[in-house]
């Protein structure tokens, strides 16, 4: 059984069809890469699948180890193994990454029921994790995402998924706004949790990310629909000839 | 941050208002209402001297002339508040030399209330002076406290014991005259703490206190003096539930912090009066007047708050920069849910030179609830090189709520230097969904995001307290969202 079937999955925004019969699926240890064009659902696609409001899904199934992932909250759907690494990570002042990394990891160990994390053992995972990831400590002090530069927002995002360990983390153009040194720590962070176990759903504009992390498989996401798959090559050929062909096939 | 956590957990369990239950302990109550016998048999019962009553007879006359004057500027909307239908006098029977001929009923109370009296004194070395209802059961750290010179005391007792102190400085801040409310707890006031440092000592223990209304329809009127003398440190800690109950309840308390020369005086407090369930009825009517006085040179008081109950608060702690040099600040947490009205802000008052004062203000409103910043900054025309920050944050959760900010400023000095900063803003739905995504509940993560937008304040509350604050600010605002 496939790790996350996605099924026909058609989802309108304000009354527009913005999805049209997505089919996907994940097998354990994959690495999916999802590329496109603005416009075309990508974005949509990890908003629906991670339980975001606003989004109404019209038909079709979303199914984590065969479980109807569309009848669950979003927090549900977090704790059950769902992880969406943000285009956009939001700032939260106030709130230090540390306290925040420590109520989210305690949210899934309820969830699952065990006992929370006491503060020494939370520093030391955090430590390690952090030393792992070649980041300074001392971010975790600061108040999440607030004054975090581009390449900062994403590693705090990795830094979140390395300690959640989810079961299919998506990453929503993870690569938008980075630098190639801050791409290359967080392709690092990625590809360090790449797992028999774990799936990844890598959402990108550009192929260029693909030369870090280097999926299994590679589909086109036009007009609403999955247009093409292959393996690695095709983002190769999508670098170079562009999603013309694609759009215009759909249209 | 585990205490969030552990409010989400406690937040599941908890339906109603948690400290909603009434001790059943006979009382020995006044006649209903307010007169001049009323005053008396008050005076009587503590047994106080002459000069205590009229002190008190004096206040009551002048409320009288006040008839017409109950404040009405403030935000707040409620019925007209009959004070002939309050009793204005109730007390245990039992009179209590240790604790360990405390009522076990009343210990029971506390324990609810997660306060195990003599535990917490010895664990966390705090002195608590436990005020139940309006005269005071039980002392603790009583002797440590003596040794080093240090008065704690019901100001009942301190009328008696030192009668100097409490002449030179009652009233002295928050005159008679004061305000309506002011004036009528001068005159049926019934009980509260007053506390003494001697020249040059640095308390060494937090002081504290816990209020609690207990006797149907009693209003409260709680009178604390703290005086802070030459070189000397103290940090007060004032904590409030009560019970539930449908009839509203009036809360009248005064509170006068005396700073001498180079003396500090940390004043902080967790309100959580009963605010009425969730359709306004029932609740706390809150009208405090707190003032401190820096009076000496280098004088400093800061005062902190987390108001989350009351139907209704209508409170100003305030401070007077007499001295050179004096420092006045003021935190705030203030938050609304449901039908509760807050009005509350404060008043800094430069007087002296080289005086400096912070303001930093944090309001939540959730569900139908308003919220008022109020704040005057006043520069005097002594007050040379004087300076005020103020910082005023609003947090709206829902689209029912409102949010209001009144800075007054006044300054009659051109060397001074004011600074106001407001900003108002709400709990985005991005960043709701960025933590539901990590798998926290909406309660969590309404929590988190509020103890965040709060921490500046909550920050400066003992440790304990702030744990406690932490916690009371999520259960404030259960069910505000989704």
């Amino acid at each position: 059984m496939a790790l996350l079937e996605i099924k026909n999955l058609h989802a309108s925004v304000a009354g527009k069809e913005i999805l049209k019969g997505v089919t996907l699926a994940l097998e354990p240890g994959e690495v999916h890469a999802i590329m496109g064009p603005n416009g075309t659902g990508k974005s949509t696609l990890s908003n629906v699948i991670a339980g975001r409001e606003g989004y109404e899904v019209t038909k079709g199934q979303v199914l984590l180890d065969g479980e109807d992932v569309l009848a669950m909250a979003a927090d549900e759907r977090a704790r059950a193994g769902i992880f969406l690494a943000f285009q956009y990570p939001v700032e939260i002042p106030g709130v230090t990454t540390s306290a925040f990394l420590k109520t989210a990891l305690n949210a899934k160990r309820r969830a699952a029921g065990e006992k929370e994390i006491d503060a020494m053992e939370f520093m030391k995972l955090v430590k390690k994790k952090t030393e792992a990831l070649g980041m300074p400590y001392d971010m975790i002090k600061r108040a999440l995402n607030v004054g975090f530069s581009g390449g900062e927002k994403k590693r705090a995002e990795v830094l979140q998924m390395t300690m959640l360990e989810p079961r299919v983390a998506i990453l929503d153009e993870t690569d938008s706004g980075l630098d190639i040194d801050a791409l290359r720590v967080v392709s690092d962070g990625v590809n360090s949790l790449r797992a028999p176990d774990r799936a990844f759903l890598v959402i990108t504009h550009y192929q260029r990310l693909l030369d870090y992390i280097v999926p299994d498989h590679v589909h086109v996401l036009a007009n609403g629909r999955i247009a093409a798959s292959g393996g690695k090559e095709l983002a190769l050929e999508l670098e170079a000839e562009g999603y013309a062909k694609y759009l215009n096939a759909a249209a | 941050m585990a205490a969030n956590q552990e409010t989400a957990a406690a937040v599941k369990n908890v339906e109603q208002y948690k400290y909603g239950f009434v001790t059943d302990i006979e009382s020995d109550m006044a006649p209903k209402g307010l007169s001049e016998d009323i005053v008396r048999f008050i005076s009587a019962k503590k047994g106080e001297p002459e000069w205590m009553l009229e002190w008190r007879l004096k206040a009551y006359r002048y409320w009288l002339t006040l008839a017409d004057e109950e404040p009405t500027w403030a935000k707040l909307i409620y019925p007209k508040i009959d004070y002939q239908a309050s009793y204005y006098y109730a007390a245990p029977k039992q009179k209590l030399a240790s604790m360990d001929e405390v009522d076990p009923k009343l210990l029971e109370t506390y324990k609810k209330l997660g306060i195990p009296l003599a535990e917490q004194a010895i664990l966390a070395g705090v002195a608590v002076d436990a005020v139940f209802d309006s005269v005071s059961v039980a002392t603790t750290y009583k002797k440590k406290l003596e040794e080093m010179g240090v008065i704690f005391k019901p100001i009942s007792e301190a009328v008696h014991s030192h009668p100097e102190l409490v002449k030179k400085y009652l009233g002295s801040v928050v005159p008679y005259t004061d305000n309506f409310y002011a004036t009528l707890n001068c005159a049926v006031f019934t009980d509260g703490s007053f506390v003494y440092i001697p020249k040059g000592l640095r308390c060494p223990m937090e002081l504290s206190t816990y209020f609690r209304i207990n006797e149907k329809n009693t209003g409260q009127f709680e009178r604390t003096l703290i005086v802070a003398d030459e070189g000397s440190y103290v940090s007060y800690l004032e904590g409030c539930t009560a019970p539930q109950r449908d009839e509203n309840q009036l809360h009248a308390a005064v509170v006068e912090l005396i700073a001498l020369d180079d003396a500090e005086i940390k004043y902080s407090t967790v309100q959580n009066w009963y605010p009425g369930d969730a359709d306004g009825r029932g609740g706390i009517y809150n009208f405090v007047t707190k003032r401190g006085a820096c009076r000496g040179k280098n004088s400093k008081i800061m005062w902190t708050q987390v108001e989350t109950g009351s139907a209704i608060t209508w409170k100003y702690p305030s401070c007077i920069l007499q001295g050179d040099n004096s420092v006045g600040e003021f935190y705030s947490v203030a938050i609304t849910n449901n039908r509760q009205q807050a009005d509350t802000g404060t008043k800094m008052i430069h007087l002296g030179a080289n005086t400096r004062s912070k303001i930093i203000s944090k309001g939540i409103s959730a569900g139908h609830a308003d919220n008022t910043y109020r704040g005057l900054v006043r520069i005097g025309a002594k007050a040379d090189k004087s300076r005020n920050y103020t910082q005023c944050d609003s947090l709206l959760i829902g689209d029912k709520c409102g949010a209001h900010t009144v800075p007054y400023i006044e300054s009659r000095n051109p060397s001074a230097v004011t600074e106001h900063e407001a900003t108002t803003s709400k709990i985005s739905d991005d960043q709701l969904f960025y933590c539901l995504q990590r798998g926290m509940t909406q309660e969590e993560a309404v929590s988190l995001i509020v103890n965040g937008f709060c921490k500046e304040v909550l920050q400066t509350l003992p440790m304990e307290f702030a744990v406690e604050a932490q916690k009371l600010v999520s259960i404030s605002l259960e069910g505000s969202v989704g």
